[in-house]
């Protein structure tokens, strides 16, 4: 029994210590939540409440008065301050005015206010229109969309011929494939921002849609190694039949290889989301065209007083990728998996 | 060569001719065209006229104190993310792997999370937390620090402050720790324990050796990504360098020579400086993984 009660404890420590290690590393998503619903006045005050509040008013015979913590008699009361002095203030009790004034002795300076729950959705909708967020979605959409379909189409093709087809020089294309991995994006931006700028195609969507068509080391390698794992028979049986290599990639590979062309689906749509150097070297100066990265970014240089804006909108940003995630993160999962094990 | 072994060699270069074409238009050329820029005077913010200048471009680059201390913050930064970014990410997955956890499904999946969220969101977040009356100074306080770094303002502050933003990056390490330590046989645990060898002796003597090509894998990535880190204090710092230079690293200052002052010429030259660091690093470390990373017979 005893062993068996020392495995039990150290199943049920280890579980909890692991459950807090993860709460502690996912918490600034909950301070996000909860700053996104707060107020500049609440953000920039110290210690006020964790949850998104109002400073609690009173209206007593017609104008609005503070709430404030008062300590009476040893309990602390929620009371509105009407008539405020130096050493000795007048208060009146919210649930019962009909009593009339209390006075309390000591300085209302030193006093705490008291707060009232009031998360602040209209934060949403100020950032909605502040940002302009209808048009840096659509540009969003639109440049995810097309990255990703050039991707996934280029990518296929590539990996198909790597995977399939013995030519002189093989192998060591493929090395110098995977090489381009480790080559600093820097350093291929700015040669390759050079070459835009001069066929004046800086300040257009050009620079960042027309390379997707043109494959990428990690899609590339993740999917050749899934056609690696199709046994061969099936194409053989494909070209007796008298189909072509394209054919036989339609009606053959892609079906078979179909979880790691999703993989790349979402890999490079969640990828072309998030970038924010490729828009921001070229979309410079273009504010309608840029994507919601870069105008999260601006939007913050400009509202960096209004944590409450800031947070909301980083929310709004989040919330696709985020949404994709929880519904194929098995498919994200396997993926970076057989990026790393075959490396 | 036969004549369908040339058919098919014609058809699998048809097939990568996507990738060659762009190898050459947006790799290979411009990367030589950089290189030749090096030599010449190429910069819009003094239009004069272009000639060849020898290693005038290298001579400053040895005399340009920012650079050097710009490389240094890099350095610096360095030094503190590797360990974390390289041995974080395996502990957490032997953590997750372990029998005594129970839920690793959704460990797994929650550690990987934050791997999708933009790290222009992730830094807008993160400050959020760093600032004064953010979580982590709020718990530093309730625990008794009465008085809390300042993350972001502090020039010691900021670096350990970046790593901590970087943190939501450890996810696909994580899972591809995982992915390795699920592929080591069980029989070799099995033989250890007959040896009689205890959970840190079948660490040190099985899984070290058996995982290291995986963090040998990650440490490359890992040293590829932190020589051009400056998108972080980009956007925190709108590329000021804030606090007092802190946060100048080596790619902001080359980002901001090219784009922002148009120096292309020297701006290029920086680019090469962090390719040619870049690679030296590279090619020491697989020249010094023959002592430490085991590959098993079959590969």
């Amino acid at each position: 029994m005893a062993p068996n009660l020392v495995r039990r404890t150290r199943v049920a420590l280890m579980t909890i210590v692991m459950f807090g290690i993860v709460a502690a590393f996912l918490s600034p998503l909950v301070q996000m939540t909860l700053s996104s619903l707060k107020s500049e006045q609440q953000v920039t005050q110290a210690h006020s409440p964790l949850l998104p509040s109002d400073p609690r008013t009173f209206t007593y015979q017609g104008e609005r008065y503070d709430v404030y913590r008062v300590p009476v008699d040893g309990a602390v009361r929620d009371l509105a301050l009407v008539d405020k002095g130096r050493t000795e203030s007048g208060f009146v009790d919210p649930a019962r005015p009909e009593q009339g004034l209390i006075t309390w002795q000591g300085s209302w300076r030193t006093l705490e206010p008291s707060w009232t729950l009031a998360p602040r959705w209209s934060n949403y909708a100020d950032v909605w229109s502040l940002i302009d967020f209808p048009r840096l979605l659509f540009n969003t959409v639109v440049l995810a969309v097309v990255g990703t379909l050039g991707t996934v189409l280029s990518c296929t093709l590539v990996a198909y011929g790597f995977a399939r087809f013995r030519f002189p020089g093989r192998g060591p294309l493929f090395t110098l494939l995977i090489a381009t991995i480790f080559l600093p994006v820097t350093v291929t931006l700015i040669p390759t921002y050079t070459v835009f700028a001069q066929i004046g195609w800086v300040g257009t969507w050009l620079p960042l849609l027309v390379p997707a068509f043109f494959a990428n080391a990690y899609n590339v390698f993740l999917l050749r190694q899934y056609f690696l794992t199709i046994p061969r028979e099936m194409d053989e049986a494909a070209s007796i039949d008298g189909a072509g290599p394209l054919r036989t990639l339609l009606s053959v590979i892609v079906p078979q290889a179909w979880p790691a062309i999703t993989a790349v689906v979402l890999f490079t749509f969640v990828y072309t989301w998030n970038d924010y150097l490729t828009p921001l070297v070229y979309l410079s100066g273009q504010p309608d065209l840029q994507p919601l990265q870069v105008g999260l970014a601006a939007f913050n240089g400009l509202y960096t007083k209004n944590p409450g804006y800031i947070q909301a909108g980083t929310m709004m940003t989040i919330a696709i990728p985020v949404l994709l995630f929880v519904c194929f993160q098995r498919t994200f999962v396997r993926g970076i998996m057989s990026t790393g094990v075959d490396k | 060569m036969s004549r369908l072994a040339r058919r098919e060699a014609r058809q699998g270069l048809l097939f990568i001719l996507p990738w060659l074409i762009g190898f050459a238009v947006f790799t290979a050329v411009p990367m030589v065209a950089t290189f030749v820029f090096t030599f010449l005077n190429i910069s819009l913010a003094e239009q004069e006229p272009l000639r060849f200048v020898g290693l005038a471009n290298y001579q400053r680059l040895f005399g340009d104190e920012q650079a050097w201390a710009s490389l240094w913050v890099t350095a610096r930064f360095a030094l503190l993310w590797l360990p974390v970014v390289i041995a974080l990410p395996f502990l957490l997955a032997l953590a997750v792997n372990s029998k005594y956890v129970r839920g690793s499904g959704l460990l797994r999946v929650l550690l990987f999370m934050p791997y999708v969220v933009p790290f222009v969101a992730s830094a807008l977040i993160w400050e959020n937390m760093l600032v004064d009356n953010g979580w982590i100074n709020s718990a530093l306080r309730f625990f008794g620090v009465a008085e809390p770094p300042s993350w972001l303002n502090d020039p010691t502050w900021v670096i350990p402050g970046l790593v901590m933003i970087g943190l939501w990056g450890v996810g696909s390490g994580i899972i591809i720790n995982l992915a390795g330590l699920r592929g080591i046989p069980t029989q070799l645990y099995d033989a250890a324990r007959l040896d009689g060898a205890g959970w840190w002796r079948q660490l040190r003597h099985v899984t070290i050796p058996m995982m290291s090509p995986v963090l040998f894998y990650t440490m490359i990535l890992a040293v590829v990504e932190v020589m051009q880190y400056f998108l972080i204090p980009l956007v925190l710092f709108d590329g000021s360098g804030d606090p007092g230079g802190a946060t100048r690293f080596f790619n902001l200052y080359l980002y901001q020579t090219f784009f922002t002052y148009q120096e292309m010429s020297y701006g290029s030259t920086l680019a090469w400086l962090l390719f040619v660091i870049t690679l030296v690093v590279t090619l020491l470390l697989f020249r010094l993984s023959r002592r430490w990373v085991h590959y098993t017979s079959e590969r």
